[in-house]
């Protein structure tokens, strides 16, 4: 695949043959390889764990154009992985931060700051001025957002995809390539799999699948090698075993398929069943009531009854509590015993995510009165207690 | 046969990242393993007893999907089969 046409390439300037010379000497790049990634227009989808690798390799091989679209504020959490910010960067933009690290390391390359969330009334915009997407957002809607507005636009997706240990990649929505649809027709229910925040990832695993995404991108530039197009590739860290898939291209896919339904983008959010807060709502989710921290601390200091189930696993509990029972979530179903039927439950958890998932669980094995501690244990620090260690 | 489990399905498969099952077809392993692991059935399976839509199987690297018998394909004791999830996480 080509990427622009041989006559508009920029010329390499003096600097650049001695900055790119152990590319120029690979006879798979040379010359004119070195020019084609010259004038490449690449858009990284998030500048988090993925994107941090895929930006700062990209920038490095000398990619002409590089978009970032991120929204987000550096955390101290995510830089266990996220390499391209630094300790000093906390609180700052992460679009800032990383076009600080990006120009540093290459300034002759043109850093494209999209600072939104990239959504179904800007991701054509955005992405139609760019040659490839390379996707690491971190959510369902924004991977099916990502993946049809790359196929409606005909720009190849680079994609990857980590959870604790286990990584995927692949690249999407070629001409005659499968597209994510294919893989994934639908998504899964929302809460059925939890998030890297949730669930936890091994630091170094976005590095190692987005080394392999930047990787896909520079061989579509060049036009070189095997792409992943039509394979999955699956890592497995933990394992240290890398094993890879057949895709297909779905003929009925809606989106990339003979028929396609899809023709414009759609809402994702809903596409994923995930239902938007509205202000009634928000004290009220699935039919569980939800607690705020305010409130159970008004509670426990009036001395009424209260009774916290605390749904995290062991080694959290040891980090941080506020008193509660622990039971971890996957023991939750056989220890319904333990806990009490005519007390209220207030379930809770790191961030109130698995705790409304208990909440809901319990509620159908007939508990009468339960609620989900709105932001768990992190509200909790942020509100009530700063001394309650975050994690 | 060996079916591999991918880590969100793993503490509903005790743990493991493989299971060996005796089976003939793709789909006879499926119900040995959830009779050997009763509450993976709930995340394969809807009521009905369908797969459900977001899960993915491939016996060796070939999408059951795409198999002329699909579920009912013929299995041996050297395949692999891999349950493959859908994972978003990226930052």
């Amino acid at each position: 695949m080509t990427t622009t046409t041989t006559t508009a390439l920029p010329e390499l300037t003096t600097d650049d043959l001695s900055r790119y010379s152990r590319h120029l000497i690979l006879p798979e790049v040379g010359m004119e390889g070195q020019q084609k990634i010259k004038a490449a227009r690449v858009l990284c989808v998030g500048t988090g764990g993925l994107g941090s690798p895929l930006a700062l390799y990209l920038t490095a091989a000398g990619v002409g154009t590089l978009g970032l679209v991120d929204f987000d504020v550096v955390d101290s959490s995510n830089l266990q992985r996220q390499i391209i910010h630094s300790t000093r960067d906390i609180g700052r933009k992460k679009i800032d931060s990383a076009e600080e690290k990006l120009s540093a390391l290459n300034p002759a390359i043109n850093i494209v700051k999209h600072e939104t969330m990239l959504s179904s009334a800007n991701a054509l915009e955005i992405i139609k001025d760019y040659d490839i997407v390379a996707d690491g957002t971190d959510n369902f809607p924004t991977r099916y957002l990502v993946n049809d507005a790359c196929v409606l636009l005909g720009k190849p997706n680079v994609y990857g995809s980590i959870f604790r240990f286990e990584g995927q990649a692949s690249v999407f929505a070629t001409e005659t390539g499968p597209c994510y649809r294919c893989l994934y027709p639908e998504p899964p229910p929302p809460g059925l799999v939890p998030s890297c925040a949730e669930g936890g990832v091994l630091g170094i695993l976005p590095g190692l699948v987005g080394v392999i995404q930047a990787t896909e991108v520079i061989k579509l530039i060049l036009g070189k090698g095997q792409s992943l197009v039509g394979r999955l590739l699956l890592v497995d860290a933990l394992n240290m075993r890398f094993r890879e898939l057949k895709l297909r291209k779905n003929p009925e896919c809606p989106v990339c398929g003979q028929n396609p339904t899809v023709t414009q983008l759609i809402d994702y959010q809903q596409f994923c069943g995930i239902v938007p807060d509205t202000p009634q709502e928000k004290d009220v989710k699935n039919g569980i009531p939800q607690l705020s921290v305010k409130e159970l601390k008004r509670r426990i200091d009036a001395g009424e009854d209260t009774y916290i189930l605390d749904v995290r696993e062991p080694y959290e509990y040891k980090i941080a509590q506020i008193g509660g029972v622990l039971i971890p979530q996957n023991d939750v179903p056989n220890r319904l015993a333990e806990i009490p039927r005519d007390r209220e439950i207030v379930v809770q958890c790191r961030s109130g995510v698995r705790s409304q998932r208990i909440a809901e669980l319990l509620k159908q094995a007939g508990y009468p009165r339960v609620v989900n501690l709105a932001g768990g244990i992190l509200a909790w620090a942020d509100e009530i207690d700063p001394s309650v260690q975050k994690y | 046969m060996t079916i591999f489990i991918p880590t969100p399905l793993r503490p509903y498969a005790g743990g493991q990242d493989t299971v060996e099952v005796a089976a003939a077809t793709v789909g006879e392993s499926l119900q040995a393993l959830t009779l050997a692991h009763p509450d993976l059935r709930n995340h394969l399976f809807t009521g009905e007893g369908k797969l459900r839509a977001f899960v993915n199987l491939y016996l060796n690297d070939e999408d059951v999907r795409y198999l002329p018998g699909k579920e009912a394909t013929a299995v041996t004791a050297a395949d692999t089969l891999s349950i493959i999830p859908s994972i978003a996480g990226g930052a």
